[in-house]
């Protein structure tokens, strides 16, 4: 908890005073509270990410960014003006849509175009930024063509083209690579921020996709029943979790509960019945003695051997009654003592490994960074 | 009296009433982007409507209180000068008491229900197979069928039902025909016949019966029937266990479709019907045109329309309760 | 089995289409026979175009033709704008005060019998006149509105399917890139929505130009419709130069309903090749 505060502070003072701020948002639909309470800063220049399944009410933050709906509460703050009463059409705000939204009943050209006759720009100077930016996402050529002539990835660059050329200060992208296919995607998404490098315009990015979120983002902001749990960088997010929820959503992890019966400054002992030892951690907490918490631990994080480990900080013993080969790694079930389940991942570093087998006895162990105790 | 005094009120204040309602409509405080646009958007239609379609319903139902006289409109204005409401209130209710006293009335409304019951049930047994067939052919060969199953709806109805006249006439083609295949020794009397208004009705609502049968068979996955053959069906009884049940939805709509218009028909039995084929539809006519009871006409009308919402709704309850229970 | 099926669907087939052809034909045939006797085939003197040269110089029938031609183009025109309003207040604006109320009434002249709609319009007119003034009589206009107030329950359904199709997204988008409201209507949703406006027009149009019940209740003595000049003739009987009438009405929507079948079916065939010469060489 201590940890997630001073990381945020940090944050803060590194990037100077926040391009986009949202304060105190919450959004109710009736009964249904979509969005509770978002408080968020976001600096120029940032690729920020709203990371959250389903129904968690990140599509509803970003429709308020854009100004489709109108929070109940709250307000929203685009380089120091307030825009939470701005329509969309006067936001200097766009949209890269889940769907795309291409017009289907105009060209290439005229869809990238259609942003900047609204503003009134000339015909000549349209001509020349639509190519432009039909140049940047390598559609030249294709300005004649209607979006139903188009294959997916093509759309998807048309889409962005025609949010980018209107240089929105603010961009925000629904699941922006959610409709392409798993190679593409991959692709894609080195480009996307290739772009963003070279316009420098200010990204949000709803998503449900982890690995979207870790590559594109700067930040991550991971969300649940309409709040945001924790915010931090990709690699805060995956070590770090501020909660049983985010330490679940993010990767795979044991979750093991148990009770603090230690607490130093700089380390503190868990007692785990699931285990069944205590585990422990080189880090403090800031939760009550002989509290219940929660330890969280990566299966990449913890090492198998056959032979009990010497000078490890924490080992525990068991049987391996799960073996998954995926190629680069492997994913090992291995069934404790206590009758609890322990997921370990191995790199398959060598070609000829002398493998573990089912049912063979095995030593689990990690150090005391692996673990990470979180109290919610 | 107390409730005759709320309907004076309904009736006379039916202006005002809308007139809130639409106040109520445009002046709500409207978030963002719900400027003036929107209220015209739906403000228009809806003045609209309101005027030409729910007012004059409410003075059809005001006007079947009311009792006839011999000027023009031919209806007493009770409601406005309510100086002896008890005595008047017997009076209103009378229209209603005598149709229901008149056997011609309550003939005409048992009979419109039959004639539209047997026609929408002939037209089931014939637009079934049809729409099936047309479902079942691929390509071109569907879309001219399909095309030549719309084609007679944009054509005159009027005068696809005077085309029988002539078809059904004592000498025309048909008893010849019959005649010749020696059926018949003399023409018979087909025309101003209770068949004749069948055929005029199967005819003409043919196909509203067939295009929702169409789409409901159409969309059907074939690899059902597939599943069933290989599960051991019968192609006769796939189609009844299988086919049949799923595409039930378009037969309550093209059921709905043909016999709601056909209940209230007036053409068909006017030009195809007997003097005997008596028919809801004909007798507000006549009421109207011949006899000018206006009140008599409305309360017909009010009793018709009571009629066919309780069919509706009934039907819609049915049908939701069987969604419920699958 | 499945042979027994198919006899029973094939049988029902033909005779289903000679059944809706049947009377269609013998009309054509009859309209081109000499005998005023509408029954019997004169074949010393057929075929003739005699019936078609009456018509033709019938000041009645044209006259009417022309009075229905003009409330029906009238009424398609207020149909689709009314229509298309109602139909985006249902289909875009979910939630507004006496929704349900107003989701009823564009739909409810739809099963309501004619008969009724026809009385309770005229019945309303009537009460216009006695209180307004207005309108002084029927007419035209009357029989313009009265269609209008029907035939728009048809382009709601229309138009309304056809805009529940329309991604919201777009229009979304267009006002995300600066569009006001009713510019993202006039650039985004009309071009998307206006083949079903195109229908709704003609069914509109059809309806009208075809309706003989409620226009009966709403026409005055000066306005006699085409449709209403066919009833009274034809409760007299057959009459050949309705035949010829008749024929001329079925050639010329069976030619537009082909034209349009045509186009429909080019296309598609064109859409289809252009899908295809775009997505092979790509994958």
């Amino acid at each position: 908890m201590t940890l997630e505060v001073t990381r945020q502070q940090t944050d803060s003072h590194s990037v100077g005073s926040p391009y986009v701020r949202l304060d105190g948002l919450t959004k109710k639909f009736g009964d249904f509270t979509a969005v509770k309470e978002v408080s968020l800063d976001i600096a120029r220049g940032e690729i920020f990410c709203l990371l959250g399944g389903s129904g968690c009410g990140k599509t509803t933050l970003l429709r308020m960014l854009a100004g489709f709906e109108a929070p109940t509460t709250g307000s929203i703050f685009i380089d120091g003006v307030d825009v939470t009463q701005v329509p969309p059409y006067e936001r200097p705000v766009n949209m890269m849509f889940q769907s795309y939204a291409l017009f289907p009943h105009m060209t290439v050209a005229q869809n990238v175009a259609f942003g900047l006759y609204q503003d009134g720009v000339s015909k000549d100077e349209a001509r020349d930024r639509v190519a432009d930016i039909l140049g940047l996402v390598r559609l030249g050529g294709y300005e004649k063509r209607k979006p139903h002539q188009l294959s997916g990835g093509e759309r998807q660059r048309v889409a962005l083209a025609r949010s980018l050329v209107k240089r929105p200060k603010l961009l925000l992208l629904d699941e922006p690579l959610g409709a392409l296919d798993k190679k593409l995607r991959e692709h894609t998404q080195f480009e996307l921020v290739n772009i963003q490098n070279i316009l420098g315009v200010t990204f949000i990015i709803v998503t449900h996709d982890q690995e979207e979120a870790m590559t594109l983002g700067t930040r991550i902001g991971v969300m649940r029943a309409g709040e945001i749990l924790q915010i931090g960088s990709p690699t805060d997010i995956y070590e770090f979790p501020n909660s049983r929820y985010v330490a679940d959503f993010i990767g795979s992890v044991n979750l093991v509960e148990g009770r603090l019966v230690e607490d130093e400054p700089g380390h503190v002992r868990i007692d785990c019945p699931q285990f069944g030892c205590t585990v422990f951690v080189d880090h403090g907490v800031s939760a009550p003695a002989d509290s219940i918490v929660s330890v969280a631990i990566r299966p990449e994080k913890i090492q198998i051997s056959r032979e009990c480990p010497e000078g490890a900080d924490n080992v525990v013993s068991g049987t391996i009654t799960g073996i998954a080969y995926l190629g680069d790694v492997s994913r090992y079930l291995v069934t404790l003592a206590t009758g609890a389940v322990v997921r370990v991942t191995l790199p398959n570093i060598f070609r000829h490994e002398t493998r573990l087998t089912i049912e063979d006895a095995v030593w689990l162990s990690w150090h005391g960074s692996a673990a990470v105790v979180v109290t919610r | 009296m107390v409730v005759m005094a709320w309907l004076s009120c309904r009736g006379s204040d039916a202006m005002s009433v809308i007139g809130l309602r639409l106040r109520q409509v445009l002046v709500r405080q409207s978030p963002m982007r719900q400027g003036v646009g929107r209220k015209l958007v739906i403000g228009i239609p809806y003045l609209w409507l309101a005027l030409f379609f729910l007012v004059p319903f409410l003075i059809v139902l005001k006007i079947s209180f009311s009792n006839v006289q011999l000027s023009m409109p031919p209806v007493e204005p009770i409601l406005v000068f309510a100086a002896n409401q008890v005595v008047q209130l017997r009076i209103h209710l009378a229209n209603f008491s005598f149709i229901f006293g008149d056997s011609l009335y309550v003939a005409a409304f048992s009979n419109s229900i039959k004639v539209a019951g047997i026609s929408t049930l002939l037209a089931l047994l014939l637009g079934y197979p049809m729409a099936y067939g047309i479902a079942r052919v691929r390509g071109t060969l569907r879309n001219i069928l399909f095309l030549l199953v719309v084609l007679p709806f944009f054509t005159s109805f009027l005068l696809r039902v005077y085309a029988w006249i002539g078809l059904l006439g004592r000498n025309g083609p048909l008893n010849a025909l019959l005649m010749q295949i020696g059926v018949i020794h003399e023409p018979i009397q087909l025309l101003q016949t209770d068949f004749a208004v069948y055929i005029g009705m199967v005819y003409s609502y043919l196909p509203f019966m067939i295009l929702p049968l169409y789409a409901a068979i159409e969309k059907q996955d074939l690899t059902l029937l597939e599943a069933a053959a290989d599960l051991g069906c019968r192609p006769v009884r796939a189609f009844f266990s299988v086919t049949l049940p799923l595409t039930k939805e378009g037969i309550f709509a093209g059921c709905l479709l043909v016999f709601i218009p056909a209940v209230g028909e007036y053409v068909i039995p006017a030009l195809l019907g007997g003097p005997d084929t008596l028919m809801i539809g004909r007798v507000v006519w006549d009421e109207f045109f011949a006899n000018r009871d206006w009140p008599v006409a409305s309360a017909l009308s009010i009793i018709l329309l009571a009629l066919l919402s309780g069919l509706v709704l009934l039907l819609q309850r049915v049908q939701a309760a069987e969604k419920s229970a699958s | 089995m499945k042979q027994k099926r198919s006899l029973v669907v094939l049988s029902a087939m033909c005779f289903g289409f000679v059944f809706l052809y049947l009377p269609l034909l013998m009309m054509i045939i009859y309209s081109f026979n000499a005998s005023r006797l509408v029954t019997v085939w004169d074949s010393a003197h057929s075929p003739t175009l005699a019936w078609y040269r009456e018509l033709w110089t019938n000041e009645e029938i044209l006259s009417a033709a022309k009075l229905s031609f003009k409330i029906a183009a009238l009424n398609a025109v207020g149909a689709v704008i009314l229509g298309t309003l109602a139909a985006f207040s249902l289909e875009r604006y979910t939630r507004f005060r006496g929704r349900t109320i107003f989701a009823l009434l564009t739909t409810a002249p739809m099963v309501l019998p004619e008969v009724i709609t026809g009385l309770s319009l005229l019945l309303l007119f009537v009460a216009l006149q006695q209180l307004f003034g207005w309108p002084s009589g029927r007419d035209a206009t009357t029989i313009t509105i009265s269609h209008i107030t029907f035939s728009m329950a048809y382009v709601v359904v229309v138009v309304q399917s056809r805009l529940a199709t329309v991604d919201r997204a777009l229009e979304e988008a267009a006002m995300d890139l600066g569009a006001r409201p009713w510019k993202v209507f006039f650039l985004i949703t009309l071009p998307l929505i206006a083949p079903a406006i195109a229908s709704g027009w003609v069914l509109s149009f059809i309806l009208s130009w075809d309706d003989i019940v409620i226009t009966s209740f709403v026409s005055g003595p000066g306005s006699t419709t085409l449709p209403q000049l066919v009833f009274s003739k034809v409760r007299l009987g057959v009459s050949p130069d309705i035949n010829a009438l008749a024929t001329i009405l079925v050639a010329g929507v069976s030619v537009g309903v082909m034209l349009l079948g045509l186009g429909m079916v080019h296309r598609d065939r064109r859409k289809n090749r252009e899908a295809r010469a775009v997505l092979v060489p790509e994958s």
